[in-house]
């Protein structure tokens, strides 16, 4: 399996939401869905503080508990990868996927119904683009490779630099991690 | 001091500000598909203890209901789907990794086994009916088979009555993002529930006095039982992980502590317990009808009100700061 | 592509075009590519060779199309009728709408003189109407972009330097190793090369020092966040400049070189100790020294930033001379990661016959106040606007809505447009300033029109083109058509001598060497640098000042009896129960302008006030809530949301501009959040230049009566 991550540094994140934006339109989002959302925490009391600002999605989990409970097989790994995708000819809407992912990440589609989430931009993926959120940050804290390649970007950032991941605890292994 | 909050509004509908995928819908078929279950379980049990002649409502009667108790709670079921024409899918793929999806296969197998198992008293429970199929010779020829194997297919029914009953807990169990579900207890909650839910059924139905009697007792125990295992379930939550007891708080003092306590566990529990109990002392039957009934109730109610929680408990919570409701105006 | 499931959407995959544009959503005028998916709009992305967008463009860049398909815009021109003393727009064709204006402006020619003609305008198509007014007659062109926003810093860096900051900001930030942020907080304001080369900064570890009141983003990024009193910025710069020279820390070879008044300089700041700064500013004397040493020892790599947004106290003009000195003493102006030398295109304008003589200035609306106002001050010409002796009987308004931009007319727009003869308005969309037009002109978003080249200073030179992507919605046209339409009707025909602009940008881009084909597809050109980026070490310098120094003690200000060298003095402090209202921008909004856009709307519907949890407690505020605000002077707004938030000093509150819109055609936009610019009534200003002080205004907290 090829597995895909996102590192984003929290560090220079400046929660602008252009990420969010980004993906609205390159995935021409239907209004009022969002795949993707940032957080801001604030930690402490004036004036000793701290802030991270988070730009979240769905994790694209290897142990993603979505594609376990989906009852057609319409939530799939694509390829041989981490890459999570709903495929919306099999999907029931029966929103067990929903409800089985502890990050809230998933969206049902309107009109249609059927459900609907990140899919790391597969489509950009595969022509070697970087996601649509990660190519527009105007601060470059968002960065997308392949995990397993030990001279990547990823990888790279990950063994020089502290990071997190969101929910270690439930065991989904996500694949989206916060330099921190 | 920690404040998180949403720097990018985020209301996706049903999922913001917390999951309300499900309604009454999955309830409701989680509810008749734990009755029909039951009633598959006691009709089988009756007749492989020979007391078929004892308790004839639910072996004869009430077990034609089966089907029809499953097939309200499928087109429930259906009626929940957002994509719903897609409904087929659930026949092109076997996930083993899904419960769902061994749920919908063992629907399939279920139908057939109580077919078997309504016909195999057919006779009895419905002579006039019966004779309609008889006057075909495969009718004639099903039921002559089915009642010459009547124990066999009550071997059958009951394993598949308790995967039945134990999988519309399961369902819920196995969704490990909810923390509220994540408990060992609730699949067998839920069974016992079913039981319960089917004896009380019993009771309502019959105008003998010998299965009303027995049913009461069972269902006494069960609703017994029952109150013990809500007991372990919030000891089981209480020992559990931080988001297991932020869960365990939406019952304990958070909003769902009426609905759990008032509605489910003193409707459905408790007052029928304390009338089946005095009934059982004193042998009084005025109002019999009144403990079953608020059985049957508190049968749904549980499915609700923990699908509610359930939905309710998660692990992440997102804190809008701008009022999710203007994103109503784009439409 | 084969191999992945039928059924997983893939946009993108239908015939697409491309097209290149300049941004238009805010002023820094990214160069970006606009792209098509089977003939629909699709999204905008920025271009790769552009050095204002590094092929990236920010939140409002990308929400771009939302301003072609927002349903609320200007769909015709509209004329204002008196209808039974109910006044109503009734559209009318452009044909009636130019010849109403030119009919308004030839009598306002041969009755009171063609300068009585003001301009208001921002953003990039205002060039089209500035050259029309010219023609006209009048030089009366003023943008809030001046006495509003960074007029202060500009005034004070070209008495100190001979040259100003300029736009985009020739701040070196991608080779700072010190950055010092006063006020300023990048990353809320999204202008995106700044910010990029701000985030490069922080991606070297490059120090980060932010003075702010408030915890800002940049402060939640800084290895200094000095939480200052509000108003008291100049008695920090003062006793830091009092560090650099008392322990020996300033570039002595630069400050030899280069600078006029060091001398004066080490005497006045003397006194200024940390501990004479300490009371004043609430931060410690150690810190003071300690922050620094720190930018000394990154200098000549240290950027005491400029900031944008600097109209804030009345002395405003000051503050940013003592930022402007304090760079000086770092050696930071003309060197790596300070400040480098800006370069543009040499690019000659279309042959047109000279203008008219005008005699009458923009600036005699000062009435002899503000001398160092280079340009317009917006204040002045709408006081110069009202009464019998007003210098002005006429505007236009170019996309600039002057209630939201300029504090202080929001409650006199209906008496200027009782004195004025005629105001035109030319926008995109509805908002409050159209509604006092007696004609609204709509035209087309950037995304459906040609424009001006851009030719913006930068690292490198470089030209931009916009083009139209999608032909003109509704009944909108293009600035250059509406300009020449009305200079034809005009009889200044001459001035607009060309058919179409395409015309006038295939001139100039020939002079350059390029063409419109070239331009079409690349959208972006480079030019190589004919100058040096910083100074050459070691040379000397000849900069545009009267000591020909770089002006430590300003002989300019010394002459016209202003303080040479900033001084300190106290501003006002919330009267008991009141609030300092602080303000600032949003990353997702652009001033009032981009509320009503879909995608900006959806991930930023409002603003909301943030007060601390102290205050919260106090007046029983909770999250979610909704409440009123009231200022000094009785002004209330409308209701906004109440954030609590350890983010912001007890004494202040907070809320992004923009929001608070009456316009009712803003469907989206319209009563969502609060107005600061309406709360902002105490106004002093700045006796050098006339900027607009702005934080000078407190409010208190009334319960909302929904
Ligand atoms: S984050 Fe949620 S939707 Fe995404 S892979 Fe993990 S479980 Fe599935
Ligand atoms: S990876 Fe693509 S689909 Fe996922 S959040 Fe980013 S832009 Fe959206
Ligand atoms: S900074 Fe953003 S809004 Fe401004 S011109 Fe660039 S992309 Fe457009």
């Amino acid at each position: 399996m090829t597995r895909y991550a996102m590192v984003i540094d929290t560090l220079t994140c400046v929660g602008c939401g252009d990420c969010v934006t980004a993906c609205k339109t390159e995935n021409q989002m239907p209004d009022g869905l969002t795949r993707d959302w940032v957080v801001e925490t604030t930690t402490g009391e004036y004036p000793n503080l701290s802030t991270e600002f988070r730009s979240e999605r769905c994790n694209h989990c290897s142990h993603a508990t979505c594609v376990y409970v989906c009852p057609t097989g319409a939530s799939h790994f694509w390829r041989d990868t981490n890459i999570v995708l709903v495929d919306s000819g099999k999907c029931t809407g029966c929103k067990a996927c929903i409800a089985a992912c502890p990050y809230d990440a998933r969206l049902i589609m309107h009109p249609e119904g059927y459900v609907d989430k990140c899919t790391f931009c597969h489509h950009r993926v595969e022509n070697g683009l970087d996601p649509a959120c990660v190519s527009t940050c105007p601060t470059h804290c968002m960065h997308f490779g392949v995990l397993d390649d030990p001279a990547g970007k990823v990888s790279t950032l990950l063994r020089t630099r502290n990071y997190k991941t969101l929910l270690q605890e439930t065991g989904n292994e996500p694949n989206v991690y916060y330099l921190t | 001091m920690i404040e998180e909050v949403l720097v990018t509004l985020r209301a996706n509908p049903k999922i913001d500000p917390v999951l309300s995928t499900w309604s009454w819908e999955v309830p409701l078929y989680l509810f008749l598909g734990g009755l029909a279950a039951g009633i598959m379980f006691f009709a089988a049990i009756m007749v492989l203890a020979n007391r078929q002649r004892e308790a004839p409502f639910v072996t004869e009667k009430l077990v034609l209901w089966t089907v029809i108790l499953l097939s309200v709670g499928m087109a429930a079921l259906f009626l929940d789907l957002s994509h719903r024409w897609y409904v087929f899918r659930f026949y092109t793929a076997f996930r083993p990794s899904s419960p769902m999806s061994w749920g919908s296969w063992i629907l399939i197998i279920i139908y057939p086994i109580c077919l078997l198992q309504i016909l195999s008293t057919f006779r009895q429970g419905y002579p006039n009916l019966a004779r309609r199929l008889e006057r075909f010779d495969i009718g004639a020829l099903a039921l002559d088979l089915s009642e010459r194997f009547r124990r066999r297919i009550a071997w059958i029914s009951i394993p598949f009555a308790l995967a039945l009953g134990i999988y519309t807990g399961l369902l819920l169990n196995t969704l490990v993002a909810r923390p509220f579900w994540n408990t060992a207890i609730l699949p067998v909650l839920f069974l016992v529930s079913a039981l319960s839910t089917a004896a009380a059924l019993t009771i309502l139905g019959t105008s003998i006095k010998g299965e009303r009697n027995l049913f009461t007792q069972i269902d006494f125990s069960l609703i017994a039982v029952e109150i013990f295992l809500v007991l372990l379930l919030v000891i089981d939550l209480s020992t559990g992980s931080q988001v297991q007891l932020a869960a365990l708080d939406l019952i304990l003092g958070g909003r769902y502590t009426v609905g759990f306590w008032l509605l489910f566990f003193s409707i459905g529990l408790l007052i029928p317990i304390l009338l089946e109990g005095r009934e059982l002392l004193r042998k009084s039957t005025s109002a019999f009808y009144l403990a079953p009934l608020f059985v049957l109730i508190g049968g749904y109610l549980l499915r609700q009100v923990v699908m509610n929680i359930g939905l309710h408990s998660s692990w992440v919570d997102y804190a809008n700061q701008f009022d999710p409701q203007l994103l109503q105006l784009l439409q | 592509m084969t191999g992945c499931a039928a059924g997983v959407r893939r946009p993108g995959t239908g015939e697409l075009t491309v097209s290149p544009t300049i941004c238009d959503i805010c002023f820094w005028k990214c160069a970006g590519i606009v792209y098509k998916d089977g003939g629909e709009p699709w999204k905008v992305v920025g271009n790769p060779n552009d050095l204002h967008s590094r092929g990236r463009l920010c939140t409002r860049g990308t929400a771009g199309l939302g301003a072609y398909l927002d349903p609320d815009r200007l769909k015709t021109p509209l004329l204002r009728v008196d209808n039974n003393g109910n006044q109503r727009f009734k559209p009318v064709s452009w044909d009636e709408a130019l010849e109403f204006i030119a009919a308004r402006l030839r009598k306002l020619a041969s009755d009171h003189g063609p300068e009585k003609l003001a301009l208001f305008s921002h953003g990039s198509g205002g060039g089209h109407f500035k050259h029309l007014l010219q023609a006209y007659g009048s030089r009366s062109f003023v943008a809030p972009s001046f006495a509003q926003c960074r007029g202060p810093r500009e005034v004070a860096f070209k008495l100190t330097y001979g040259e100003g900051v300029g736009s985009p900001d020739r701040t070196d930030m991608e080779h700072s190793r010190c950055i010092v942020l006063i006020g300023s907080h990048i990353g809320e304001n999204l202008h995106n090369s700044q910010v990029q080369t701000f985030a490069a900064a922080l991606h070297k570890k490059a120090k980060l020092i932010t003075v702010d009141p408030r915890f800002s983003v940049p402060a939640g990024k800084s290895d200094y966040w000095l939480p200052i009193k509000p108003g008291t910025d100049i008695a920090l710069l003062l006793a830091w400049m009092h560090v650099l020279i008392q322990e020996d820390l300033y570039d002595r070879d630069y400050v030899t070189r280069y600078t006029h008044g060091f001398t004066e300089l080490k005497e006045h700041v003397r006194k200024f100790t940390p501990e004479w700064a300490y009371p004043i500013t609430a931060i410690p004397a150690a810190r003071i020294r300690e922050t620094a040493r720190v930018m000394a020892a990154n200098a000549p790599a240290t950027l005491i930033h400029p900031g944008r947004h600097v109209a804030w106290y009345g002395d405003d003009t000051q503050r940013l001379r003592a930022v402007a000195i304090l760079n000086a003493l770092l050696g930071s102006w003309g060197r790596p990661g300070g400040y480098y030398q800006q370069e543009k295109v040499a690019l000659p304008n279309y042959p047109i016959p000279e203008y008219p003589k005008i005699t009458a200035r923009v600036q005699d609306a000062n009435r002899g106040k503000y001398p160092e106002a280079y340009a317009g001050v917006s204040t002045a010409v709408f006081d110069a606007s009202i009464g019998p002796d007003a210098l002005y009987k006429a505007w236009i308004v170019y996309g600039t809505n002057l209630p939201l931009t300029v504090p202080g007319v929001a409650g006199r727009l209906q008496e200027a447009a009782d004195s004025l003869d005629l105001i035109v308005a030319i926008d995109i969309q509805p908002c409050e300033v159209t509604g006092y037009a007696d004609v609204i002109l709509p035209e087309c978003t950037y995304l459906e029109r040609y424009d001006t080249l851009r030719n913006a200073p930068e690292r490198r030179p470089s030209l931009a083109l916009r083009m139209p992507a999608f032909k003109p919605k509704y009944d909108s046209k293009p600035g250059w058509w509406i300009a020449k339409q009305l200079g034809k009707r005009l009889g200044l025909g001459d001035y607009f001598p060309w058919k179409d602009y395409t015309e006038v940008l295939e001139w100039q881009l020939k002079q350059v060497g390029s063409s419109l084909a070239e331009m079409k597809k690349t959208g972006v050109k480079v030019f190589p640098r004919t100058t040096p980026m910083y100074f050459t070490e070691g040379t000397d310098i000849e900069f545009n000042t009267p000591t020909g120094k770089i002006e430590i003690y300003s002989t300019q200000l010394a002459k016209l009896g202003f303080d040479p060298l900033p001084k300190y003095s106290a501003h006002q402090e919330p009267p008991p129960d009141y609030y300092r209202l602080n303000y600032g921008r949003a990353p997702a909004h652009t001033f009032g302008r981009t509320q009503n856009n879909k995608y900006l709307f959806e991930i930023m519907p409002e603003n909301v006030i943030w007060v601390h949890p102290t205050v919260a407690r106090k007046w029983d505020l909770e999250n979610g809530r909704y409440v009123r605000l009231k200022n000094q002077d009785g002004v209330e707004s409308n209701r906004i949301r109440i954030r609590v938030t350890e983010r912001i000093r007890p004494d202040s509150v907070f809320m992004a501009h923009g929001f608070g819109h009456t316009a009712e055609g803003l469907r989206l936009a319209s009563g969502r959040g609060a107005d600061d610019a309406a709360l902002i009534t105490n106004i002093p200003h700045d006796p050098i230049m006339g900027a607009s002080g702005m934080r000078a205004n407190f409010v208190t907290f009334l319960e909302d009566e929904v």
